[in-house]
């Protein structure tokens, strides 16, 4: 087996575990590991093709290589936001769980 | 097969192993912020991958933004975390539902292998397209190569997502904490043996940043590895109270991590006149126009990486 | 056969300015700040107004899409963007609605006098043009690395935007909107990795030349597929749509339901239409529309339930969003003039919903102000207090339920030629039940709008004329959409030389 093939076969046991955490905790911040645990596995499938693409002297193709710079980037910003509305929403509940958050007053709200 | 071959394939083996085994630990490990720290551990272990994929490019922006600054924001919400109340047992999914889940996903990383096992061979690759097309962009670096010039668009609207991300975090603040401080209140002591790294590895790690945008130009480096880098020397200084989060309402702060963004705008537009493209180089002058974005790209992506982890402005700056 | 090679078209750089704009305002907005911000954004919507119509007319007279290579590197090594004439139409589309809300949240979004500047506001103006950019991002983009970061662009412009309140209920539903997102564009990403390990590029027009029946297209495709529709909310992904549209501000809610949701729903027409064109199978496409038929069913049902009428129009957004997705076993394949028919229709219905859903948030909006609360039991003889408000929701409404001369009208008359004349049936029935049920929570709310009787104590508070006129405005252009002859409607059907000959 190649050690494309392994990281390969790695990358993918690494999306199923990262999937099923998401589904599986109730808490958003176990969720948001469990989705950073997902799109790593989704960028070392990115880094296996590339590597795969290796051609002319270089390790590999650039071209996914750098979509996965740019990716890892995007990812962080999306992890931050959610980290931010989470602990906004630790502080006004004092819960870290999305169930049974109140709901508005009963006469509706304004806007 | 020879024996340096085998002993590589069996260091690859296991560390694919024990990424999997923290990924899982990660996964199941009843307390969070034992998760987290997992977390961080299989973040490093990741970018060790990413070396023996012969990407490392790929491997320091892993070390430093997946693993460092991605790991430094969990470790903080996990701690603030702490106090507040966890998941009752009767919000967990039963048993069938774990089961059911667990079949399903397993299903998908079947397929995902399957289908990568049966990927073309030879490859189709890119790779012969770069190296011909490099030499025209002035930089030696592949990687540089595409995120700046042959996928500018994608750099560019990248680092608009961030100044959005960063955007909506501040949106979070109260109405009365707008244009303060970002960051909970520090503790009037914070550890010694914090405030002695934050004294003696911000300087470092400033030079060691910059040489990593310089050196990108040619050599695996760039602005996103030197941005990180900057970004978490700021964050140490400032966990160590040596270094004040600027308000947010600072003009000097929004020019900081708009001129990034702006920069690249501004180049890619004046492509049209002088290159007949948008985002596309003189031929004389790309490699220069390259590093001039690259380091405001720098700047600004060292600012808002950093702010990202502070978060919404929480405190009136002292008066 | 060679590879077709992206070549820029004149006028293609229309496209980059179509991009270009509401980025560099969102930064000028955020750099400048305080009440700037809002000056910024009303500067810019003329400009992005008439870049639309701009991109549209030369679309429309070359009778072909406009391309753009960025940086003069031709895909696959580089990036394209193109415009065909479903982007012209949803981009014209985006600027009346965006321009609409801009003027419409003025009252409501206004740094107060003495302060150098205010969260809410400045949040407001400049995400407002992140999502302009987002959305004209993800209209153009060629190639699907580049329409993956339009997504998390449109997604980070989107979640703030809901819980501008800061109330905790508000905080949960964003936070939720947010999860479904960032799951969803993991499962996209994932299938654009497989499909550049197979096809060695991501650029649309490449890959419609380089995909083949086989396994690593259909799962790249499904994974695609699932990832957008939990970003679409069709049934049954759409549990976080409801609380978050409706929680948000009311011009917000107003773009949301209007523009936003229809994003991934784009995409997913170009991965089955452009990117792999006949790999749709029917069983496929059917349970698409089957989902997109419970979607209609579930969401009419519950808009029926809800005590509040923002929660009503939302779960009415769910609803309407099934309808797009009857599009696909009608338009797939070489149905001949049928599919044709059957695309016009699908686009038109997301353009007439767009105006229609816009006025209703914003008519929900006025008249919870006004009250002070939005209970629909609560609303008997609004209509005496705010005339003007009532009958845009009204048309609105109409509009949603297929009532003649409006687009809704039109587009539905379409889906339903279509699935009679492709001998599909069963959706023409989906289609006339869903048309009853839209009638059942509209009248619900019009009835006692209309007809109550009692006095309201406390006095309903006054509305500005000119944020009436707004939303009178937009329910008007979803009412007369129809009245358009059906050649001006050639527009969404520039860059579909597939379809329309009969085999």
């Amino acid at each position: 087996m190649s050690e494309t093939t392994l990281f390969g076969l790695g990358a993918s046991a690494l999306v199923g575990l990262g999937l099923y955490g998401f589904v599986i905790h109730p808490e958003p911040l176990r969720k948001l590991l469990a989705f950073n645990l997902l799109v790593s596995g989704v960028f070392l499938l990115f880094g296996v093709i590339a590597r795969r693409g290796a051609a002319v002297g270089m390790g590999g193709d650039p071209i996914p290589q750098a979509l996965v710079i740019t990716g890892i980037v995007v990812a962080f910003a999306g992890s931050a936001l959610a980290v931010g509305l989470l602990l906004r929403l630790g502080q006004k509940t004092g819960r870290a769980t999305l169930r049974d958050v109140p709901s508005p007053p009963g006469d509706g709200t304004t806007s | 097969m020879t024996i340096a071959v085998t002993i590589a394939w069996a260091f690859d083996a296991l560390l694919a192993a024990t990424v999997l085994a923290v990924a899982l630990w990660t996964i199941v490990t009843r307390e969070t912020f034992a998760a987290v720290v997992g977390f961080v551990a299989f973040g490093l272990l990741v970018a060790l991958v990413w070396v023996r994929l012969a990407a490392p490019d790929v491997a320091m922006v892993e070390a430093a933004i997946g693993g460092g600054v991605t790991g430094v924001l969990l470790l903080g919400a996990a701690a603030r975390l702490r106090g507040v109340e966890a998941a009752t047992a009767a919000e967990w999914p039963g048993k069938t539902l774990r089961l059911v889940t667990g079949a399903l996903c397993a299903a998908v990383a079947a397929a995902l292998a399957a289908t990568m096992l049966l990927l073309p061979d030879p490859a189709p690759t890119l790779a012969p397209e770069a190296a011909a097309n490099l030499a025209s962009t002035g930089v030696g670096n592949p990687i540089t190569g595409v995120l700046m010039a042959f996928r500018g668009l994608d750099t560019l609207l990248e680092k608009v997502v961030l100044v959005l991300a960063l955007i909506g975090v501040w949106s979070l603040a109260q109405d009365s904490q707008w244009g303060g401080l970002p960051g909970p209140q520090r503790q009037a002591q914070p550890d010694q043996s914090l405030v002695f790294l934050a004294r003696l590895l911000p300087p470092v790690g400033i030079v060691i940043g910059v040489y990593l945008l310089w050196t990108g130009a040619d050599e695996p480096g760039g602005a996103f590895q030197g941005g990180a880098l900057l970004a978490a020397m700021w964050l140490l200084a400032m966990m160590a109270g040596l270094a004040a989060p600027p308000p947010v309402g600072s003009r000097r702060l929004r020019l900081v991590l708009v001129a990034g963004p702006a920069v690249f705008v501004a180049i890619g537009l004046a492509g049209f006149a002088l290159a007949d493209a948008f985002l596309a180089y003189p031929q004389a002058y790309a490699k220069p126009l390259i590093i001039v974005i690259e380091i405001a790209l720098m700047l600004s992506i060292a600012a808002t990486l950093a702010l990202l982890v502070a978060g919404p402005p929480e405190r009136m700056p002292p008066r | 056969m060679p590879e077709p090679v992206a070549v820029s078209t004149p006028g293609g750089a229309l496209l980059v300015w179509a991009l270009m704009f509401p980025a560099a305002g969102a930064l000028f907005a955020l750099a400048l700040g305080g009440r700037h911000a809002e000056r910024v954004v009303l500067a810019l919507m003329p400009v992005g107004l008439g870049l639309a119509v701009a991109i549209a007319a030369r679309v429309l007279r070359a009778d072909a899409a406009l391309v753009y290579v960025v940086g003069g590197w031709a895909p696959p090594l580089g990036i394209a963007l193109r415009a065909d004439g479903l982007s012209a139409a949803m981009m014209i589309t985006t600027a009346v609605v965006i321009c609409a809300t801009g003027l419409f949240a003025r009252a409501e979004f206004q740094t107060p006098q003495g302060l150098p500047e205010a969260r809410a506001p400045l949040a407001f103006w400049a995400l407002l043009l992140g999502l302009w950019g987002a959305l004209n991002a993800v209209l153009v983009g060629d190639d699907l690395f580049n329409l993956f970061v339009a997504l998390e662009l449109l997604t980070f412009a989107a979640v703030p935007l809901v819980c501008l309140d800061g109330r905790a209920d508000t905080l949960a539903a964003a936070l939720r909107y947010l999860l479904f997102a960032l799951l969803g564009s993991a499962l996209y990403l994932l299938g654009a990795a497989l499909l550049f390990g197979a096809y060695g590029t991501l650029d649309i027009v490449l890959l419609s030349d380089r995909v083949r029946a086989e396994p690593a297209a259909w799962t790249a495709g499904t994974l695609i597929t699932v990832g957008l529709l939990a970003k679409s909310a069709l049934f049954p992904l759409h549990l976080w749509l409801p609380p978050a549209h409706a929680g948000a501000p009311a011009p917000a809610s107003a773009v949301l339901s209007a523009l936003v949701v229809k994003g991934a729903f784009i995409l997913i027409v170009r991965l089955w239409f452009d990117v792999m064109p006949g790999l749709l199978t029917n069983a496929a496409a059917q349970v698409l529309a089957a989902l997109g038929a419970a979607a209609i069913v579930f969401g009419s049902v519950l808009a029926l339930r809800q005590a509040r009428l923002k929660m009503l129009v939302a779960y009415s957004t769910v609803a309407q969003i099934g309808y797009l997705f009857l599009m696909f076993p009608l338009a797939a394949g070489s149905a001949g003039p049928a599919s044709l028919g059957a695309w016009t229709g699908g686009l038109l219905q997301a353009i007439s919903h767009a105006c229609a859903k816009a006025a209703m948030f914003m008519a929900a909006g006025l008249i919870a102000q006004a009250l002070g609360h939005d209970r629909i039991a609560g609303l008997g003889g609004i209509a005496r207090a705010l005339p003007v408000t009532v009958f845009a929701f009204g048309l609105g409404g109409l509009s949603l339920m297929g009532l003649p001369p409006s687009g809704g009208f039109v587009a539905k008359w379409l889906l339903l030629s279509a699935a009679i004349d492709t001998g599909q049936w069963w959706w023409a029935l989906v289609i006339v039940a869903g048309g009853l049920l839209t009638g059942a929570y509209l009248f619900r709310v019009l009835t006692p709008a209309l007809t109550g009787g009692e006095a309201f104590l406390p006095p309903p508070a006054p509305v500005a004329r000119s944020r009436e006129a707004v939303v009178l405005a937009l329910a008007l252009i979803s009412m007369l959409l129809g009245l358009l002859p059906l050649a001006s409607f050639g527009l969404v059907q520039v860059g579909r030389a597939d379809m329309g000959v009969t085999p």
